[in-house]
């Protein structure tokens, strides 16, 4: 197929039509909105940079902003660790191992809205009931401060998203040559020598794959936040979906709301970039 | 220790974890069978008496066959859709060796790195001007959000496939559209159920974007549903769990049907 050919129109006009209606134009004309004074229906004047300028002032934003940050960081360590112990517990040639695999992967297959409400229940009310039962103040009150609302998140993310990374990690394990593992037995390396200098270095990329999809769906995400604390208590638990669609569509300040998602964009895609490209460098290196 | 008996410890790990993995949904479960005294008297252990009730309200309130029609029929158009769009178009783009087609490919690749909330708001502006905030309309959103991951995917699959294939079935006569239909799309069948497991699990469960574009006319789906039947019970748990047992049954059920297919799937799709 040649550019000029109508056939090679015609297979690629459904989904590039599709793409542009629903990406490309709304991301440039967001951009543009950006520097306006746009509501939504209709736009008087330009501002300049005055949207932006704003949001440097903007507390909500700006603490939405590091929360986020700090979240994303905890749930990234937390997912990857418990995924790969997973991981290296279901690759030991035990019985259970398909359907251990079917277990931790579940969570998934729900969406995130629902598994909010799940554990919103579990830590308001289950964590109560046992803490009364075995006199653990800490267990009590949870979600109702901004620390607890916190590890909650992370806890329901982890929980949910463990299994994934899991899948990730027992693809690449499975491709560890087993003669070089028995080679390196015979040469006399413990079980954990063994790990360290052939299977980590051999799995990299999966480190790669896992760390880039939990990154960016722990930044980008709403559902499990809306359901588990709703941003509360006092906004101190809103991450910068939720802070962009609450400036949006509840105090209808749409080009305000804009720039918010344009400055989230550049970060969600620069961080992305540097990831892919510094892991890389470092699959090559190994 | 000998080898077997450290085995034998892994396993039992891994089942105390699994327990604890399921746990959540067993609190859902066993809770959404309680009279409403019962879940604050005892919120751990079995129910005293199981009452079917709580199922048969939430099931009212909710509307559940309705939004659970349409979720099926917004889940099963778009994925199908976008399951032949993103194939045709990838095999147009496998098979055209320009700078132009690569360039597209690469414009496809790079918009999987644009948020979504990064472009809602003029999006829904855009649709609402059109007049197609509707089915129709969030179909059509479905297939632009998720056509760049299925193109990436199926254009890796299509690698594998020799163009003498391309070839051979020309010089017997088959037209472009034939060729790719009779000839390459079956042999893409593992790639398709690997990118409809993915597409099928995002849209069933998505919340924001039908949040945005459809509600109030009949037309919601199970996510939708939920969110504002929760609000409405909010201290009413025993009514809101079985709400939430009752939304996650179908998906429960169909994994245990199709598991191999679906951790397969999704595993081919994660590391490609």
């Amino acid at each position: 197929m040649r550019n000029r050919d109508l056939s090679f129109w015609l297979f690629l006009s459904p989904v590039l039509i599709c793409l542009i209606a629903v990406v490309i134009i709304p991301l440039l004309n967001g951009l543009f909105y950006s520097f306006t004074d746009w509501n939504g229906l209709s736009l008087n004047k330009f501002v300049g940079l005055d949207n932006y300028t704003k949001l440097l002032s903007d507390n909500e934003f700006m603490t939405s902003f590091w929360f986020t940050i700090k979240f994303s960081a905890a749930a990234i360590i937390v997912i990857n660790i418990i995924g790969l112990g997973l991981a290296l517990i279901v690759t030991q040639h035990i019985k259970s191992s398909s359907f251990l695999r079917t277990i931790f992967f579940m969570p998934n297959l729900i969406g995130g809205l629902i598994l909010g409400f799940i554990w919103q229940f579990i830590f308001t009310k289950a964590f109560a009931a046992v803490g009364d039962a075995v006199g653990i103040e800490g267990l009590k009150g949870w979600l109702s401060t901004s620390e607890t609302g916190f590890w909650g998140l992370v806890i329901l993310t982890s929980w949910q998203m463990a299994g994934y990374v899991m899948l990730i990690y027992i693809a690449y394990l499975q491709s560890v040559p087993q003669e070089l593992i028995e080679a390196a037995q015979i040469d006399g390396a413990s079980k954990f020598q063994r790990f360290r200098t052939i299977t980590v270095p051999l799995i990299a990329p999966a480190f790669t794959v896992s760390l880039f999809l939990t990154l960016s769906h722990s930044f980008k995400m709403y559902d499990q936040n809306l359901s588990l604390t709703n941003g509360g208590p006092y906004n101190s638990t809103e991450m910068v979906a939720m802070n962009i669609i609450k400036s949006a569509f509840t105090d209808n300040a749409m080009a305000y709301a804009q720039s918010k998602a344009v400055i989230f964009f550049v970060v969600v895609a620069a961080v992305s970039l540097v990831q892919v490209f510094y892991n890389k460098k470092r699959e090559v290196e190994l | 220790m000998s080898n077997r008996r450290i085995l034998y410890l892994v396993e039992i790990m891994g089942i105390l974890l699994a327990l604890v993995w399921l746990f959540p949904f067993y609190l859902m479960g066993v809770n959404a069978f309680k009279e409403k005294r019962d879940i604050f008297a005892d919120t751990i252990g079995l129910p005293k008496t199981w009452t079917w009730d709580n199922f048969v309200q939430a099931f009212e309130q909710l509307g559940f066959l309705n939004a659970f029609g349409n979720s099926l029929l917004i889940t099963g158009v778009s994925t199908v859709l976008i399951i032949i769009f993103s194939a045709m178009a990838a095999y147009a783009l496998s098979r055209n060796k320009s700078k132009f087609s690569s360039w597209i490919f690469f414009v496809f690749v790079a918009s999987m790195l644009i948020p979504f909330q990064s472009v809602m708001i003029p999006l829904v502006a855009q649709f609402g001007k059109l007049d197609m905030l509707n089915r129709g309309g969030l179909i059509f959103m479905y297939i632009g959000f998720g056509a760049s991951l299925s193109i990436f995917l199926y254009h890796g699959a299509l690698k594998g496939i020799p163009e003498s294939l391309d070839d051979a079935a020309k010089i017997d006569g088959c037209n472009k559209f034939q060729t790719f239909w009779y000839i390459i799309f079956p042999l893409l069948k593992p790639m398709s159920v690997t990118v409809g497991v993915l597409n099928v699990i995002w849209i069933w469960n998505d919340y924001l974007l039908p949040s945005l574009v459809i509600g109030g006319n009949g037309t919601e789906t199970i996510p939708l549903k939920l969110f504002f039947f929760f609000g409405q019970y909010t201290k009413q748990w025993h009514l809101a769990l079985a709400g939430l047992t009752i939304s996650i049954l179908p998906v429960i059920i169909a994994y245990f049907f199709a598991q191999k297919q679906i951790i397969k799937g999704i595993s081919d799709g994660a590391v490609k």
